[in-house]
């Protein structure tokens, strides 16, 4: 009898020599990206999911304006805008010979369409609060938009800039979760569910120098030795954002694949709920921050990716003010503010860590940290749909680790009924200047003295810039490095 | 015959009816809010309310529970909160990777496995004997997702013949479709072969100490006779038995190899719908799954009866 493995064996040799070996010969006009997660629908302008932006970004949703790979804004769909003196009033003049992918014209009153849906009664936009100072859209020609606010809005151009605010055809809105229409340089071509989304080269883009590449894959791979596998194997082309950090290392020694470490928009913080005993003394938030030692935890939990943060705000961006050195690790210290608070024995708590990897390693960490100062945490994993309902709706919790990945929402610290129960009145008149003020230094210097209250105040401990790690194979060019907005931009990308 | 499918039939229709109660009830009581799952921590309070009625989520339980029944027994299965599609298109997507590559193991652990477990019986205490026990003992002992590694790692990573997983969807043709099911069910039918194996040597083994078997011996039929007139027919009932519930677990509980794989088949919809709080797909799929573990119950019974038409005493 003849041994069944071999024949196993066999089998597979020939159906494998059937096959075309596929790693060996690169197509240069296509690329495959992998992604963690796959997107639930491909409309930018009514869901949170980053998955949505990380496909349709600029390459089949374009906007108003333009967030570019450093963060800054530039023009999209308006080539130019001029804002009023006093600020309230933004003429968008509109790019001519722009065309949907299917075949119907843009124009301002797809603009003014897209405006009124994304701020309408109906309107399920994740970011609604974006359109809020919005006060009237007119259209006083086919190629100029005038919207005019309520109140100025310093941020106003950037978040035109953003996916939400996706320029849509009121002759395909209603049907972009599955089968989008924008004017971007790419058209959706076919999703396999579960497994990839397509996007083909739109032929009628207005640069015909864009894009690159003539076909585009993004493959969603949620496991991470599977997608280190997929990496390893030449399955994927790229993987921006990967899971697998800790297979980074491996990664970066073999010259075929480059490894990148870039900057994302997350901020990463232990949230203390402010408005619950004792956390609503600041001595003992402060001790908590010196009991932390953050760079463990960035070791620990990130295998040492990720940029030590001292407040809520980007080390990227203009006005980031470095707090890093306000609290160093100091159990003494943390205990002598414990017991000046009342808490000489320390006391317990309990803290609800969400799904990511930097939650659970890193509560973990921390817990040992703040044994030593006498907080005794009881560590209480959760999905992510009980952790919203119930800590970030309920405001049900001590302390919980997650990441804010929108970008400039240090606003947060603003509302009244936000999950880390805050409230200053300092804070609130600095916010309330700079929601007034559009003159790039002062809005600078006024992010400043935000990140110095939220610091002095020890609101939150702030612990890392959730960095974007990814892999590509050597000879790909014109990835983002950072993420300003989520987003795998793929206009520039090709092959050397 | 008849009489017997009515029974099995109605018994069928009650199992499900107790599993949409079931499967209802505790999905109520799950936490977590699908609409402000979709819309994430930036949400507005109107925003949300929006979603929620957009999603009827703001009905009474009963209204809800009758709805979605009433819609199962049109055929209308509803829209993924999520995906904003009808649930029967994906459903019917993922079923086209799960029902194949179930059926794929299945084959090969089959035919693996009768003729291993066969020779291995007839053999008893020879060494071919201890050899396919010993493949089937490692076969049961190896988890198959560890299996599946391995071999992504040596025919993937290593030679480059397979993709690592994924499934490029039938539309891309045959072959690779086929292909990319092959390293998969390879995992699941080697491990579901070792099983097999070992129930086929002890179910001919027991078959071989019957009466009727040395009868037919001592008739003077050839020991190959035997083997294919009595014996086999006979100890097909316990084997059928495992391949049917070999099947059904492959439709439904493939989920950590379908992980390993990144296949999207049922299991990982119905994980990633648990996840996203996809309530209705969730309900839907898992009515899926239990129709299809009833439906394999009943053709295995309705086997039986083939494969031993005697007529049996009413339970």
């Amino acid at each position: 009898m003849r041994s069944p493995p071999l024949l196993i064996a066999a089998a597979l040799l020939a159906a494998g020599a059937l096959m075309p070996a596929g790693a060996s010969a690169q197509n240069r006009d296509r690329l495959v990206i992998g992604m963690q997660l796959e997107p639930p629908h491909l409309d930018p302008t009514a869901g949170a999911a980053a998955a949505i932006d990380e496909v349709t970004y600029s390459n089949l949703f374009e906007s108003l304006t333009r967030i570019d790979a450093r963060g800054e804004v530039v023009p999209g769909l308006a080539e130019s805008w001029e804002v009023s003196p006093d600020g309230l009033t933004y003429t968008f003049k509109l790019r001519s010979g722009v065309k949907y992918h299917d075949g119907t014209g843009f124009d301002s009153a797809d603009v003014k369409f897209a405006l009124d849906r994304a701020r309408g009664a109906d309107s399920v936009n994740a970011q609604k609060g974006y359109f809020a100072a919005i006060g009237s859209v007119e259209t006083p020609g086919p190629l100029t938009v005038a919207v005019t606010l309520t109140r100025p809005d310093g941020q106003f151009l950037f978040n035109m800039g953003s996916n939400d605010a996706a320029i849509v055809a009121p002759e395909s809105a209603a049907t972009n979760r599955q089968k989008p229409v924008g004017t971007g340089p790419f058209r959706f071509d076919r999703w396999v569910s579960g497994d990839r989304v397509v996007l083909a080269r739109n032929p009628d883009f207005r640069d015909p120098a864009v894009p690159k590449l003539g076909e585009v894959v993004f493959r969603f791979i949620s496991d991470p030795a599977a997608q280190l596998n997929a990496v390893r194997s030449g399955d994927v082309d790229a993987f921006p954002n990967i899971g697998a950090t800790e297979s980074l290392p491996v990664l970066e020694a073999d010259k075929s694949f480059t490894v990148t470490v870039g900057t994302t928009e997350g901020e990463t913080v232990l949230a203390l709920n402010n408005a619950r005993k004792p956390f609503d003394d600041v001595r003992v938030r402060r001790a908590v921050a010196h009991a932390v030692n953050r760079q463990e935890v960035i070791d620990g939990a990130m295998f040492g990716y990720g940029t030590p943060i001292g407040s809520h705000f980007a080390p990227h961006r203009a006005g980031y003010v470095d707090l890093t050195g306000l609290y160093p690790h100091d159990p003494a210290k943390a205990r002598a503010l414990l017991a000046e608070a009342g808490y000489p024995d320390g006391f317990d708590a309990v803290i609800r860590l969400p799904p990511p990897v930097y939650a659970r390693r890193g509560g973990e960490i921390i817990a040992a940290r703040l044994a030593e100062a006498g907080i005794r945490l009881r560590i209480e994993p959760m999905e992510w749909a009980p952790w919203l309902e119930q800590v970030f709706r309920g405001r049900d919790f001590d302390m919980t680790i997650v990441s804010h990945v929108e970008p400039l929402d240090i606003d947060i610290y603003d509302r009244p009924d936000y999950y880390f129960g805050y409230r200053s009145d300092r804070f609130a008149a600095v916010m309330e200047e700079l929601s007034r003020t559009v003159e790039p230094e002062r809005r600078a210097a006024l992010y400043g003295d935000a990140q110095r209250i939220l610091a002095e105040d020890s609101v939150n401990v702030f612990l890392f810039q959730l960095p974007k790690a990814g892999v590509h194979k050597a000879g790909l060019t014109g990835l983002w490095e950072n993420s300003p907005v989520p987003a795998n931009d793929v206009t520039d990308v090709s092959w050397k | 015959m008849i009489g017997f499918l009515a029974r099995r039939l109605v018994g069928l229709g009650l199992t499900l009816f107790l599993a949409s109660l079931v499967v209802f009830t505790v999905l109520e009581v799950l936490p977590g809010d699908p609409a402000l799952l979709m819309l994430g921590v930036d949400a507005r309070p109107d925003t949300l309310a929006a979603l929620r009625a957009q999603m009827g989520l703001d009905r009474p339980v009963t209204v809800r529970y009758l709805a979605w029944v009433g819609g199962l027994l049109g055929g209308d299965m509803g829209v993924s909160h999520t995906y904003g599609v009808p649930v029967g298109d994906l459903v019917r997507d993922r079923l086209a990777v799960t029902v194949p590559l179930a059926a794929l193991a299945v084959l090969l652990s089959t035919a693996l496995a009768l003729p291993l477990g066969m020779a291995a019986a007839s053999r008893r205490g020879r060494p071919a004997d201890y050899g396919v026990m010993a493949f089937s003992q490692l076969g049961v002992a190896i988890p198959n997702f560890w299996f599946g590694i391995l071999l992504v790692l040596w025919l993937s990573v290593g030679l480059g013949w397979f993709d690592a997983g994924g499934f490029p969807g039938w539309s891309a043709g045959i072959g690779p479709a086929l292909k990319s099911l092959a390293l998969p069910a390879v995992t699941l039918g080697l491990t579901e072969a070792a099983i097999l194996a070992r129930i086929t040597r002890a179910s001919i083994l027991d078959t071989l100490g019957e009466d009727y078997v040395r009868t037919a011996r001592a008739k003077g039929l050839g020991p190959g006779a035997v083997m294919r007139r009595h014996v086999l027919r006979n100890a097909l009932i316990p084997i059928t038995t495992i391949v049917g519930l070999q099947f059904a677990f492959l439709l439904g509980g493939a989920i950590v190899v379908e992980n390993v794989f990144f296949l999207p088949g049922l299991g990982r919809l119905l994980f990633q719908a648990i996840s996203q709080r996809d309530l209705i797909v969730v309900k839907d799929v898992v009515m899926v799954m239990a129709a299809l573990v009833v439906a394999v119950n009943l053709i295995v019974d309705i086997l039986y009866a083939v494969i031993d038409p005697r007529p049996k005493a009413v339970p």
